[in-house]
Parts: C-alpha cells; sequence; structure tokens
C-alpha cells in the first residue's frame, strides 16, 4: 500500500435506538433521508468530495443492508486501487473475538488497517449526522495549528447545550476543557463528533485507553479528556454550516422538512458538491391531471394522482386519486391507495397504504407508521 | 447458456431529427426525461445476460461515448467481456455500407468464441426479450431470426424502411428494404439472431464477391438459402423518423400503461447516472400530467410536458406540451408551448417561445 496522507474511519455501527422501528433491520446510518439518500451518503460524499480517498467503515448492528448499500464504494467514487472504501465488521483472532465496546475501541481494533496506509492523519467521523463539509479544509486548520487533535465545533442554541458535548477555549481556540454534557454549559460550542488525529498520537492514547480498566473506550469521554489532561495540543475547529444529528423521530423529521424551503439551508444540488446515493434505477416521477404537488421533494419512479404538501416522497411511492399527504416523509416504494389521508407521518419502506385510511394527525405529534404498527411521538 | 455477444448497429443511422441529431448521433437523442435512446436496446441486451456487446458507428459518436463511458451503468464493464466501441477502422473501405462494419470487425465475433449474434439498433424504445428470442430461434431451428412488428402507426414517413412478408410457417420468403411502410405492414426492426459462424461467412461472402453493401442485403438476398423465422414482436416499440414522431412518441410516456410495460414488466432501463436531487416543488408550483426528471426546481406551472434533469422553472413561467431537455433555464413569467427545447437552452423571464402546431425545436445552448 502506497502512503496516504489521510486515512478516514467512518464510524457507522450504532442502533439508532431512539429511531423506534426504522432501524429494526438496519443501522442508524442507512436510515433513508432527504428522497433519494441513506444517512451515511452526506459522509461519504463529503469523504469523497473532499478528497480523501481512504475510508475504513465500522459496522456492527445490523450490517447486512448498510454493507450491500456501500458496495466497493462506487457510487462515492471509493473504488480505488490504492485505499477505496473497507467495511469493517468486529472479527475474531487468534485469540478470541469481541464486539467493538466504544468508539475508541471501534477504531482501536481496527489500527492494522490504518497502519497499511501509514498516515500522518486519522480523521473520525460518524455516520449519523447530516451536514456537507469540507474535511480538507479542516486539515489545513489542524496543520496550521500544529495540532495534536482538532474537534469539528458548532455553536448549538444555548438552552440545548447540556445535550451536547462541550468544549470550553482559550483564546487561541485551543480546548482547555471538555465536559460531556455539562449541566451548566459554560460555553455553547458543542462538538460534532469529527476529529482529526496525528495517527501517531492517536494510536499512542488508544493504546494506552484499552489498557485502561475502567475506561468507556470513547473518544468524547475518554480518549479527548486524556489528551487535554496532558497538555496535548487540541484544537477546536468551528464549522458554520448546518449540521443536524437525526437521531430521533423528531429530529429526522425537522431534517426533512428543512430541505423544502425556498432557500434550504442544506442545498443538496450544488454541482461543486454532489450528495452521491446508490442509484434505484428508474424512470421519472409522473404527476397526473388530478394530482397537486407543492412545496415538495418528489424522487424518480414515483406515480402521483393525489395532494402532496410539504412532504418527502422517495423512489417508486404511488399516491392514488384522492389521497391526500401532507408534511409527511413517504420513504421508498410506499404503495398508498386511494382517498388517503397521511399526515405528519413517516411511512416505513414497502408499507402498502389501503384505500381510504387515515394515518397521523394534526394534534402536533409525529406518527411512524412501520411494520404494520403505528407509534405517535411528540413533535 | 449458449454464449450470445450483442452489436448496435449504428452504422446506417439517418440523421432525420434536424437540429436533435445535427450534433449528436440517433441513438444519443434524448428521451422520457432521463434516457437516450440507445439505453432501451443496450439494457435489454444487459438484461438477457448478453456480457459482450459492440456498438458500431460511423460519426458523430462524441456524445454517445460520453454516454456509455465504461458500460458501468449496464454492468458491462467486465474483464470478460464487455463493452466494445467500435468506431471505422482506419482500413481500406470495402464497402460503403454496414456490411464495412462487421468485416472491420470480424476478429470481435472469432475471438468472442460466441455461439450467437444478437445484431439491433439504436433508435427502438422498447423492451424486447431477447431470451425469448434465443428460444423460439432454437425451437424453430432457424438459421436466422428477426424480429418485426406490424406497423400501427399510420404517420411513418421515408422510405428507408425495411418490410418483410412470410409465409403460413412464419417463415420470410421476402424482404424489401428501403420502402414505406403503409400501416399493417411488418416493419424489420433490423433486429436478428444467427449463430456467429454464419454471421462471419455471410459478411466474408459479401465483401469478397462485392454483392452486398449491407447485412440486412445480404440477408435479404438469402432467404432461399437459409431458414429465416419472423418473430413477431407483441410489446410496444417506437417508430421514431421525424421530430414530428419524436414529439408524439415522447408524448406517449405520459400514458403510465406504457411506461409501466416498458420500466417495469420485463427488465429495467439503465441510463448514465447523474446524482441530482430529487425533483422540487415550490409552493407556486403547478404540475400536471408531466413526467418530471431529477434535480429539477419547479415554481411555475407544468402541463402535458416532459422534463429532463436539472431544470429550472421560475414564478409565473407556464410550460405546456413541450419536451426540455436537460439543465435548461425558464425564466420567471416565461411562456413555452409546443416546442422541443435541446440541452442547455435558457428562456429569459417574460419571454415567450410557442408554436402552433408543429412542434418547434431549439438548438442545443440557445440563449432566448
Amino acid at each position: 500500500m502506497s502512503r496516504k496522507r489521510c486515512v478516514a474511519m467512518l464510524l457507522a455501527g450504532g442502533q439508532g435506538t431512539r429511531l423506534g422501528k426504522l432501524t429494526t433491520r438496519l443501522a442508524k446510518p442507512a436510515v433513508p433521508f432527504g428522497g433519494k439518500y441513506r444517512i451515511i451518503d452526506f459522509t461519504l460524499s463529503n469523504c469523497s468530495n473532499s478528497g480523501i480517498d481512504t475510508v475504513g467503515v465500522l459496522t456492527q448492528y445490523q450490517p447486512y443492508i448498510l454493507n450491500s448499500y456501500i458496495g466497493i464504494g462506487s457510487s462515492w467514487d471509493l473504488d480505488r486501487k490504492n485505499g477505496g472504501v473497507s467495511v469493517l465488521p468486529p472479527y475474531m483472532g487468534q485469540k478470541g473475538g469481541e464486539w467493538y465496546r466504544g468508539t475508541a475501541n471501534a477504531i482501536y481494533q481496527n489500527m492494522y488497517y490504518i497502519r497499511q496506509y501509514d498516515p500522518e492523519y486519522v480523521l473520525v467521523i460518524s455516520g449519523d449526522h447530516i451536514y456537507k463539509m469540507d474535511y480538507s479544509e479542516m486539515l489545513d486548520y489542524h496543520e496550521q495549528h500544529d495540532a495534536d487533535a482538532t474537534i469539528g465545533v458548532l455553536e448549538v442554541p444555548w438552552n440545548e447545550a447540556s445535550r451536547f458535548g462541550i468544549m470550553n477555549t482559550d483564546d487561541e481556540d485551543r480546548i482547555v476543557e471538555f465536559q460531556e454534557k455539562p449541566a451548566e454549559p459554560k460555553t455553547n460550542l458543542a462538538s460534532m463528533g469529527i476529529y482529526i488525529f496525528n495517527w501517531k498520537a492517536l494510536e499512542k492514547y488508544l493504546t494506552e485507553d484499552e489498557q485502561n480498566p475502567d475506561s468507556s473506550n470513547d473518544f468524547g469521554k475518554d480518549i479527548i479528556p486524556a489528551m487535554i489532561e496532558d497538555e496535548k495540543n487540541v484544537f477546536a475547529y468551528s464549522f458554520n454550516g448546518y449540521w443536524k444529528d437525526v437521531g430521533t423521530l423528531q429530529s429526522l423529521w425537522e431534517a426533512n422538512m428543512d430541505l423544502l424551503d425556498d432557500d434550504p439551508a442544506l442545498i443538496l444540488n450544488d454541482p461543486a458538491w454532489k450528495i452521491y446515493s446508490v442509484n434505484p434505477n428508474q424512470p421519472p416521477q409522473y404527476i397526473a391531471p388530478q394530482a397537486k404537488v407543492t412545496r415538495s421533494l418528489v424522487n424518480e419512479g414515483c406515480v402521483v394522482y393525489g395532494d402532496v404538501y410539504r412532504s418527502v416522497l422517495f423512489y417508486g411511492v404511488h399516491v392514488g386519486l384522492g389521497s391526500t399527504i401532507r408534511n409527511s416523509i413517504i420513504m421508498p416504494n410506499v404503495k398508498i391507495g386511494a382517498n388517503v389521508t397521511i399526515e405528519n407521518a413517516i411511512v416505513e419502506s414497502g408499507t402498502v397504504v389501503e384505500d381510504g385510511m387515515t394515518l397521523g394527525s394534526s394534534d402536533g405529534s409525529i406518527s411512524l407508521i412501520a411494520d404494520g404498527e403505528i407509534v405517535s411521538v411528540p413533535k | 447458456m449458449k454464449k450470445v455477444v450483442g452489436v448496435i448497429n449504428l452504422v446506417d443511422e439517418k440523421n432525420t431529427l434536424s437540429e436533435l441529431t445535427n450534433h449528436r448521433s440517433f441513438a444519443s437523442v434524448p428521451f422520457a426525461g432521463r434516457y437516450r435512446l440507445i439505453d432501451f436496446s443496450l439494457s435489454n441486451l444487459t438484461n438477457a445476460g448478453v456480457n459482450t456487446v459492440a456498438v458500431f458507428t460511423r460519426e458523430k459518436y462524441r456524445s454517445l461515448f460520453d454516454h456509455l463511458g465504461s458500460g458501468r451503468e449496464w454492468d458491462l464493464d467486465r474483464h470478460q467481456g464487455g463493452l466494445f466501441f467500435q468506431p471505422p477502422a482506419d482500413e481500406e473501405r470495402r464497402s460503403t455500407g454496414d456490411i464495412q462494419s462487421f468485416y472491420e470487425n470480424l476478429s470481435f465475433f472469432k475471438r468472442s468464441l460466441s455461439h450467437y449474434v444478437v445484431v439491433t439498433n439504436g433508435q427502438l424504445v422498447w423492451n424486447v426479450d431477447f431470451d425469448q428470442i434465443i428460444e423460439e430461434h432454437e425451437a424453430e431451428n432457424a438459421d436466422i431470426t428477426v424480429v418485426y412488428k406490424p406497423c400501427d402507426d399510420p404517420y411513418t414517413s421515408g422510405s428507408h424502411y425495411n418490410v418483410l412478408y412470410t409465409n403460413d410457417d412464419e417463415r420470410v420468403d421476402r424482404l424489401n428494404l428501403g420502402v414505406e411502410p403503409l400501416p399493417g405492414d411488418n416493419v424489420f426492426l433490423n433486429t436478428f439472431l444467427m449463430k456467429s459462424s454464419l454471421l462471419i461467412s455471410l459478411v466474408e461472402e459479401s465483401i469478397e464477391n462485392g454483392k452486398h453493401e449491407s447485412i440486412n442485403e445480404a440477408i435479404a438476398a438469402n432467404l432461399d438459402r437459409y431458414h429465416v423465422h419472423a418473430h413477431h414482436f407483441g410489446g410496444y416499440v417506437t417508430f421514431i423518423d421525424s421530430i414530428e414522431s419524436y414529439y408524439r412518441y415522447s408524448m406517449e410516456m405520459l400514458d403510465p400503461n406504457v411506461t409501466q410495460e416498458l420500466f417495469y414488466n420485463t427488465g429495467p432501463i439503465y441510463t448514465k447516472v447523474k446524482h441530482e436531487s430529487p425533483a422540487k416543488y415550490l409552493e407556486s408550483s403547478s404540475v400536471s400530467n408531466s413526467l418530471i426528471a431529477n434535480g429539477c426546481t419547479i415554481s411555475g406551472t407544468v402541463e402535458n410536458s416532459i422534463l429532463f434533469r436539472g431544470i429550472r422553472v421560475g414564478k409565473g413561467a407556464v410550460i405546456r406540451n413541450s419536451i426540455i431537455m436537460q439543465k435548461c433555464e425558464i425564466g420567471e413569467g416565461a411562456v413555452i408551448e409546443n416546442v422541443i427545447l435541446d440541452k442547455d437552452v435558457s428562456v429569459s423571464p417574460n419571454e415567450s417561445v410557442t408554436s402552433e402546431d408543429q412542434p418547434r425545436v431549439i438548438a442545443k445552448s440557445t440563449v432566448i
């Protein structure tokens, strides 16, 4: 293997418990998003667009759909002779094997993968977030600051700061303190779960962390605090764009609705920063004479006879005559019969909705229709 | 399974689509919102398990080459077989017709070690099951199977069609080349199947005797010598030979029964992927009876029209009975009616581009 400047390690093993039945059969990074994508498309496309061509994807929970989706990475131009995408599941060795115990342990168990590229830097990211970011700029920042570690940070509303890992920085953006979900946050700079490490430093800290039986083997809780404790050069890199953790049904619904603004904060069709995804190979969408489609995203393969307002329709969705879809997310290949009303709902892939049904409500809750069941959560 | 190679023969294409074929081959004319005409025959071949396909071309193949690339979208990026793009070789011309291309590529047929060759073209919009034709060919013990469709289009024009006549056993006893078909005539779809060894000997013989200029002539002249079986294609197929028929067949794509048959009932139709976002409909959009591709952003009105990928329709703009190709910009308040806009056309706000009856074509990259 020839040497790489930077290798990305993409954490994609999360279950996404708070997404309920959406993640019964697939990991959170594989959850459909934005009418066409899966959540992981954003980080894989970011890597590709940032010129990072070596990406290890760490999988664990329900990996099949994710594995087959990633394939050899050709959709993201990550099918490379040297580097490219590699799916890294937990494995057995001569002395047994184990599941990934935490984010740091997952990377620790795959240090052999990183070593073969002998990189200067390792980028650690998570496949759970929706954002567009040029990692090469963060890498430049990391080099310019002669940092050992750089953490992507984002200003969050003060009243939400206690839900995040919060960074306290000095005047030069050096991180002097890291608080995981503090009751009384001192700043509103939240960690985005994006880290760049000097590989030699990371290797040392991962190895030491592994030897500490009390560690939870987590980047936020263990590795970063240890580096700050040792007064290593740990810097905060501020990001001003759109970033969303779509870990709950509410946030997933909101992030989809954000795309429907006239000038959305997250632009999906920027030719200079395409979001790549696996193509479902469907003909263009057909909008029938009786249909009315406004403020919505609709993907290929859809056939619409009814009314669609402020909704996101993935590929292969059929909406029958006289049906109304409002404020909803309809995932791939959902067949909606005639005279159906769906409101404030997320409908899981492949669901068949019989004629005349009413799903969801306008009482301020979001309903998830999955596996033939309806679960409502407050908006 | 016996090995089959495919040929998409574009050598004798007629450039009858005026502006649309001035700078591109017939086979790469955009169709149905996201496809090029060649996608249909090429996908049909790969759906039948044909993994070695040669594309014979003579001219205007730049956009075709760009479209097909490595053949990856059709699963034709292979170590064994794959896509072979065959522009004219730098050889002495032995024939003015397409026999020359077959002759120049005899080594392709010999090297492929295939049992059968399927030859088709790049201008038919159809979804044909070639496996079924091979089965029928074997069951009939035929030497050559030719595919035809009774002409159901009263508007076909130009005498560049080939019409065949059969006896009661669906055996071809006459093949008239270069005629204008009447409704009901059996139009040869320039698609046929034969053993590779037979094709090689027909081509060698034609060139050596200087007898035939085209492969169709060679078939027509040998109806006594070989058992030429006619396969009646019963599905949907287009006879596109003019702007008028291009427009008319395009509008048939607004019939969900037609698109169901073309895109879902047999195999999928593949095309070059552009990674466009889903189409976005804004508050003021009003779309009816239209085919909309991904990457479009619509604030205006669209009726009875086909929008290709990446089109912007401004507020108050109206598009009726029109075909708008990739990356066109329709400014606010513009009116487009009965026109075909080729790629990258930009219509300024409040301009109007209309035509009374015949569809009018606006050439690629025009600014209005």
